[in-house]
């Protein structure tokens, strides 16, 4: 099991259990998805237990943060743990995560 | 000219370089019409010419090149378009310019003939013809502005480098973390901002979770260098597109660096990138692969694909090949720079020669008298005056390159006159040798490249029976081969027809029916005089100039020439000549008291002539040396007949090579090297066989240089026998 999830109200909450490298993205990849459905208005999901994450984990939840976009639903993390945070910090995804800034205009300056 | 004065003669030798120039760069746009460097050359030469001559108050030449100019000035601006017809016509106007100039330079008061006025005029005419309906140019010339953009978009006051990263999709797979490389980045420096992207159609239920879509782009802080930081993603270069683009004040810092590159050596762009640290060596090979990858049909320049790709911003490749450019120039002026007059340098080398028997002369003195402190100092004098023969000697060499150069307006004039197509080849341009040497050899060449011309390449309708392409191709070749220049000229025309040149020679009874000759043999009686294969001379070859005086003319300058052919598949003829006719490396021997000098570059080895170790043949004058027959002549017997040979004495072997042919001089003694100044011998023993020349020794005796490639001849003729 690399995740469990409480319902309630169209509002999912979820923690993830395992690592969120490539290893496991592609479990992860099938429960993420099997929460992304019509009825789903917020999100939540609990990162407090990832002890590891690589490029594809972060792929992963970049991709999921589109999709939350698109499908017009709340994404939102917590509790992220050590190995989340440093990866966020190198590439100063704090504040994409946390408000839903849209990148492009952003990178064009650079 | 001796009634010229100093200026009018520097415009003189001035207006025969632009000219040369100028026909170079015509004839080279023959191949490729859009070369702007030789638009701009045409129009440099015609534009230069009018100035001067204004200044001169050559009122027909101004007159005559500001119509060339005018033209010129529209095709370098695009506004016309050049094609075969008008470089022909441009060749005319060329050849009108330098009449016109030569005729204002004698006769100055006097007016312009009918004649050149008429040909002026029709050039005029012809140049202007079709391009009088733009017409309206104005009168004075108007210079072209270089205007220097800036790029807007590379103002970014921002003080970072800009790194992007675009992942392939295996990347993962093969076990690379794209996160692994930034964290590693960080040690260098400071990472203001990343910038993820994704390719936009990829969403989470059709992705692959272990394929990589993730492009950075990195906002990056450091005072490392470019190399450094493209290190950082050295394991990463398979899966990975790198893009390293240097902050702006790195570029102020870049400029400053071109700026400050030494001007002595024309670089590559990309080397001069490099160079500066603007560009990684890995850079400029990938962009090269690349350039030659795409077929080059459309490969666009070095500069543009850095700009396109942003490796680089806009105002440094900019400044580099202005830098480029302006180094160019430079190094072109400098070439141009000095002139001497020819006699002072023959004198400089004279004495040069004086220096070296003194030299000589003092070496001599100092072993006699052992003096070994004086020792030191003389060799070190000794390595001096090696060196200043050798640069006194270097002064007078040039390329041969611009001697071959001049035919291919030959190639181009004849071709058309006899309807053939024919194209030059030129390689080995760069190999050097004696100016004086390249004089003698312009009238033997112009006459080979004729007769390749004339006789040698068929015409287009028997070239395409003969299953040849239409074009003929003529090549010039010049090589260094042991202390000689090597000149081959070969054509892939019809060939020599070996039956025909037997039965001319037997007619002329220049051979005997029943004499059996080698086919090489067969090939070279066409250097004897009053043989011509041609049944009647045409108007090219029939100059009054044959083969035997070209034959001679080489011998003069102590070459050689030869000829091999196939019938149906060309010829090729080849010359040898020796680089320089003034001071050579020289081997001295002695026989019969005599002392001898071969040259040293001919001297293959030395070995004891003793019948315990060869096996020798006494009568027909050969030795067996490890298997293979080399006829040697002992240079006593044939310098002294009268002295019969005591076979007291140890003797030496000296094996010698010219071109294929070797032979052996048995001698008394070995000298070893010596600097040999070649001093002409008078023209009563011109003709002296087998010495080419003589020397003066450092005690003031005289030694004899062999003629190695006569001598070699004798003591093959003697195994014949």
């Amino acid at each position: 099991m690399t995740a469990k999830a409480d319902k309630n109200d169209g509002i999912l909450s979820l923690s993830i259990m395992d690592d969120m490298t490539i290893y496991t993205a592609e479990s992860l990849k099938e429960t993420l998805l099997g929460y992304c459905h019509p009825g789903t208005k917020e999100l939540q999901l609990d990162l407090s237990a990832v002890a590891e994450m690589d490029s594809a984990g972060l792929q992963l939840l970049l991709l999921l943060k589109a999709e939350a976009q698109k499908r017009t639903f709340t994404l939102r993390l917590s509790g992220h743990s050590e190995a989340v945070l440093e990866v966020f910090e190198l590439l100063k995804l704090g504040t994409y995560f946390g408000d839903p800034i849209v990148f492009p205009a952003n990178w064009k300056k650079s | 000219m001796s009634d010229m004065n100093p200026a009018l003669e520097t415009f003189s030798q001035e207006v025969d370089e632009l000219l040369t120039a100028m026909e170079e760069a015509l004839l080279g746009l023959e191949a490729t019409p859009d070369d702007s460097e030789s638009i701009n050359s045409i129009f440099r030469a015609m534009h230069t010419i009018k100035g001067s001559s204004g200044l001169f108050g050559f009122d027909d030449v101004v007159a005559f090149t500001h119509e060339a100019e005018t033209v010129l000035d529209k095709v370098r601006s695009g506004e016309r378009a050049i094609d075969a017809e008008l470089v022909s016509v441009l060749l005319a106007c060329k050849d009108h310019t330098a009449q016109i100039i030569q005729h204002a330079f004698f006769n100055e008061e006097l007016p312009l003939p009918d004649e050149l006025q008429q040909q002026g005029q029709a050039l005029i005419v012809q140049l202007t013809g079709s391009s009088r309906a733009v017409g309206g140019m104005s009168t004075t010339q108007q210079e072209k502005i270089d205007h220097f953009e800036v790029d807007v978009n590379t103002t970014d006051s921002s003080d970072n480098w800009v790194i992007s990263l675009a992942f392939e999709t295996n990347a993962l797979r093969n076990g690379m973390d794209p996160l692994s490389f930034i964290r590693y980045l960080q040690t260098l420096g400071k990472i203001v901002e990343v910038v993820i992207t994704m390719p936009p159609l990829i969403r989470i239920e059709n992705m692959d979770p272990e394929s990589c879509y993730l492009n950075f782009k990195i906002v990056f802080n450091s005072s490392a260098d470019k190399k450094t930081i493209e290190d950082v993603f050295e394991f990463a270069e398979d899966d990975c597109d790198i893009t390293i683009l240097p902050p702006n004040s790195r570029q102020e810092h870049y400029l400053q660096l071109l700026a400050n590159l030494p001007e002595d050596q024309l670089k590559r762009l990309g080397e001069m990138l490099i160079e500066i640290g603007a560009l990684t060596e890995k850079e400029v090979a990938n962009i090269l692969d690349e350039q030659l990858d795409e077929n080059n049909a459309d490969a666009k320049p070095l500069g543009e694909m850095l700009l396109e790709k942003n490796i680089l911003q806009q105002p440094v490749i900019e400044q580099a090949l202005k830098k480029q450019e302006t180094v160019k120039q430079k190094i072109n002026k400098e070439s141009n720079y000095i002139r001497v007059d020819a006699a002072k340098l023959g004198y400089l080398i004279n004495l040069v020669g004086e220096l070296v028997i003194s030299g000589a002369a003092m070496r001599l003195m100092v072993d006699k008298h052992g003096l070994s402190d004086v020792d030191d100092v003389a060799s070190t004098m000794s390595h001096l005056v090696e060196d200043i023969r050798d640069t006194a000697l270097q002064l007078r060499m040039v390329q041969i390159g611009e001697t071959f150069t001049r035919f291919q307006r030959v190639v181009h004039d004849v071709s058309k006159e006899l309807g053939k197509q024919i194209q030059l080849q030129i390689t080995g341009g760069e190999s050097e040798l004696d100016k004086t040497v390249v004089e003698k050899i312009n009238d033997p060449l112009t006459h080979l490249v004729r007769n390749s011309l004339d006789h040698g390449i068929e015409t287009p309708a028997e070239r395409l029976r003969a299953g040849k392409p239409e074009k003929g191709t003529i090549q010039l070749n010049a090589y260094h081969d042991s202390g000689r220049i090597v000149i081959q000229i070969s054509d892939d025309g019809k060939g020599l027809d070996a039956d025909k040149i037997v039965a001319k020679a037997i007619a002329k009874g220049l051979i005997k029916p029943d004499q059996a000759l080698s086919r090489s043999e067969i090939y070279n009686l066409i250097f004897e005089p009053g043989l011509s294969t041609k049944e009647e001379a045409s108007n090219l070859s029939g100059r009054g100039v044959g083969m035997d005086v070209v034959r001679r003319n080489i011998e003069a300058l102590r070459g050689s020439v030869s000829v091999d052919s196939e019938l149906g598949e060309g010829t090729v003829v080849t010359i040898h000549l020796p680089l320089t006719l003034a001071i050579i490396d020289g081997f001295m021997v002695e026989a019969q008291q005599e002392r001898y000098i071969i040259p040293l570059s001919m001297v293959e080895e030395c070995v004891e002539m003793s019948s315990d170790e060869w096996q020798i043949d006494e009568v027909q004058h050969y030795v067996n040396l490890r298997g293979q027959v080399l006829p040697y002549l002992r240079l006593g017997d044939f310098f002294h007949n009268h002295k019969k040979h005591s076979k007291t004495q140890r003797e030496s072997l000296v094996v010698v090579r010219f071109g294929e042919a070797k032979a052996g001089f048995v001698v008394d003694e070995l000298h070893g090297e010596n600097q040999t100044v070649i001093k002409p011998l008078g023209k009563l023993f011109e003709n002296l066989n087998g010495i080419g020349g003589a020397t003066v020794l450092g005690s003031g005796d005289v030694a004899l240089i062999l003629d190695v490639q006569g001598l070699i001849q004798h003591a093959k003729k003697q195994i014949v026998r």
